[in-house]
């Protein structure tokens, strides 16, 4: 695996991470041995092996359609300082 | 005082609850001045709730399993009104508006909610060293130039040194319940993945998280564990399984439980003194044993729960942008201009690291390569363990492979060396399986741990066959 300059940036920007010039440098060789290492997950034949999305197994529970009780919207905008007339208030979307 | 003694003393009125609990904070703050255990002291929450029990006990309509005993909170599991972090500064000045389930459940036994504890930002660590930016970090009870050891090592520190009855709530995704409970000499239990509500807990990672108590002894483990075990439909993974009292296995005999020494946890890689005091204390039990090899877990499950762990982290981590809760900054530029800003400002520089390396494996062209595979090979490692334990009750290896190292010695690691330190415990964690660590004795000054591994839904079998080292 070629991890790379372009590579960490590229995940970076997927990630919505800014790296800084230092970070770059840092993370590069960091993240070239830890990939390197796991590779080695290679080696397992895993082709008839079925996924382990959960450790145990999880059974689907459903509830009634009703509405329950759920957050107010006073509780829901308690924790943000960008609030106007009720609203969060986002940074601009175009 | 045993802390069921210290509840049966509160409901016969014999303890103040209030004075008590004024004593507990006043030794917290002395502890956290010195120590760093804790990120907040919920001092007027903890008083108000004393006084509430008080009243009840007065009016002789008090009771609960928990009756009030101080419970300390790692940070990442929220209170209702106390500032609530992860141990980041991306969630610095969240107050939330609802308790989780583990602590609405203490709280509904009785429990005084004393403060939250000092951790990794968001788990990412097995030191306890990579704290949110501004963070203090915590020191390890026994020496101050050691680490507690993570990522819940605020709870493992204040456990090991409070002088009063109290229980934390703790939570591990690879192996940070039992880590700090090795290095601070303190029990700890991690329970099988879904039998604890992770409702109101910060992911790390969905599908490995798990809250369980730490404290001085087992018995105050199980305790806590009755308190909090059991279905809660606000988390639809948690499991609908049958109803124990934990407490009652200290009454069963351990020597009748069927064990197993795992061989590759012995040999190279472990402090001898380790595997020297672990092989002696069973001896000195009489307690026999077979030696079993696991070469899967031992060869791949680093491997393996990183890529999950990390994949599952950076998506739980998309939602801090600093606009609902937490840090918030200047509103400026467009949408990913500013949440940039605020995820580049406020995450820390391991933060930073699992989210990079888990949005690697889960982008297209390198899901399949990295994220499934790892998926599978942990179907794997499961039957690995399924097998060994359909010969055997308990699975015995150092928690550890090494006593506290100093802070220095942690500074020499690489990432990948530091991710390799928790080869004993993501094995166990990856396939969800109940663990506890306890102290079997001191080397140099330092706690020594050895930890046991069950099959699932089986704790009662760990409580049980640890008592015998407890006597």
């Amino acid at each position: 695996m070629d991890v790379n300059r372009d590579l960490v940036l590229k995940v970076a920007e997927n990630a919505r991470l800014k790296l800084s010039e230092e970070e770059v440098k840092r993370f590069i060789p960091q993240i070239k041995e830890i990939l390197e290492n796991f590779s080695k997950l290679d080696e397992i034949d895993i082709k008839n092996t079925k996924p382990s999305f959960q450790p145990v197994e999880i059974k689907n529970h459903v509830r009634e359609d009703k509405t329950g009780k759920c957050l107010s919207q006073e509780d829901a905008l308690k924790n943000t300082i960008h609030k106007k007339d009720g609203y969060f208030k986002g940074p601009r979307a175009v | 005082m045993r802390t069921l003694e210290f509840i049966e003393q509160v409901k016969k009125g014999k303890i103040s609850v209030e004075e008590n609990t004024k004593k507990v904070l006043e030794e917290a703050e002395k502890i956290n001045s010195e120590y760093f255990y804790f990120n907040s002291i919920s001092k007027e929450l903890a008083i108000q709730q004393a006084r509430e029990i008080d009243k009840k006990i007065k009016a002789g309509k008090a009771k609960g399993m928990l009756l009030g005993l101080p419970v300390s909170v790692k940070d990442c599991i929220v209170v209702k009104n106390v500032e609530s972090t992860a141990g980041s500064k991306i969630l610095k000045g969240y107050f939330p508006t609802f308790n989780s389930t583990v602590v609405q459940r203490c709280i509904d036994e009785g429990a005084v909610i004393i403060g939250k504890t000092a951790q990794d930002e968001f788990g990412f660590g097995s030191f306890s060293i990579n704290v949110g930016v501004g963070f203090k970090t915590p020191l390890n009870p026994f020496d101050k130039k050691r680490v507690t050891g993570g990522s819940s090592g605020g709870s493992g520190g204040y456990s090991q040194k409070t002088k009063f009855n109290q229980i934390s709530l703790a939570e591990s995704t690879g192996g940070s319940i039992v880590c700090p409970a090795a290095f601070c000499g303190v029990a700890g239990l991690c329970p099988t993945y879904g039998l604890v509500s992770r409702w109101g807990m910060m992911d790390y990672a969905n599908s490995l998280d798990k809250i369980g108590p730490m404290a001085k002894t087992v018995e105050d483990c199980a305790l806590m564990l009755n308190v909090i075990a059991g279905r809660d439909e606000k988390d639809s993974t948690s499991v609908d399984s049958k109803k124990e009292d934990y407490l009652s296995y200290l009454k069963k005999d351990g020597k009748k439980l069927k064990v197993a020494l795992i061989k590759e946890t012995f040999g190279e890689g472990t402090d001898e003194v380790i595997s020297k005091k672990i092989k002696d204390r069973l001896v000195s039990l009489n307690i026999s044993y077979d030696e079993i090899e696991l070469p899967l877990n031992y060869k791949y499950s680093i491997a393996a729960y990183y890529l999950m762990s990390t994949t599952e982290a950076s998506t739980n981590l998309a939602k801090y942008c600093g606009m609902r809760y937490g840090a918030h900054e200047k509103l400026e530029g467009g949408f990913n201009e500013y949440f940039s800003k605020v995820r580049s400002l406020n995450f820390g520089q391991e933060a930073k690291r699992r989210i990079i390396l888990g949005t690697f494996a889960r982008m297209s062209g390198f899901r399949d390569a990295y994220y499934m595979r790892a998926v599978k090979v942990r179907t794997k490692l499961i039957e690995e363990y399924k097998k060994a334990f359909s010969k055997y009750d308990i699975l015995i290896c150092p928690t550890m492979p090494i006593l506290a190292p100093t802070f220095d010695e942690t500074k020499k690691l690489t990432p990948l060396q530091n991710y390799i330190i928790d080869i004993m415990t993501v094995g166990p964690n990856l396939a969800g399986l109940p663990h506890l660590s306890i102290n079997i004795g001191m080397e140099k000054g330092l706690p020594v741990a050895m930890m046991m591994i069950s099959d699932h839904f089986q704790e009662g079998k760990l409580i049980q066959f640890s008592k015998e080292f407890e006597k």
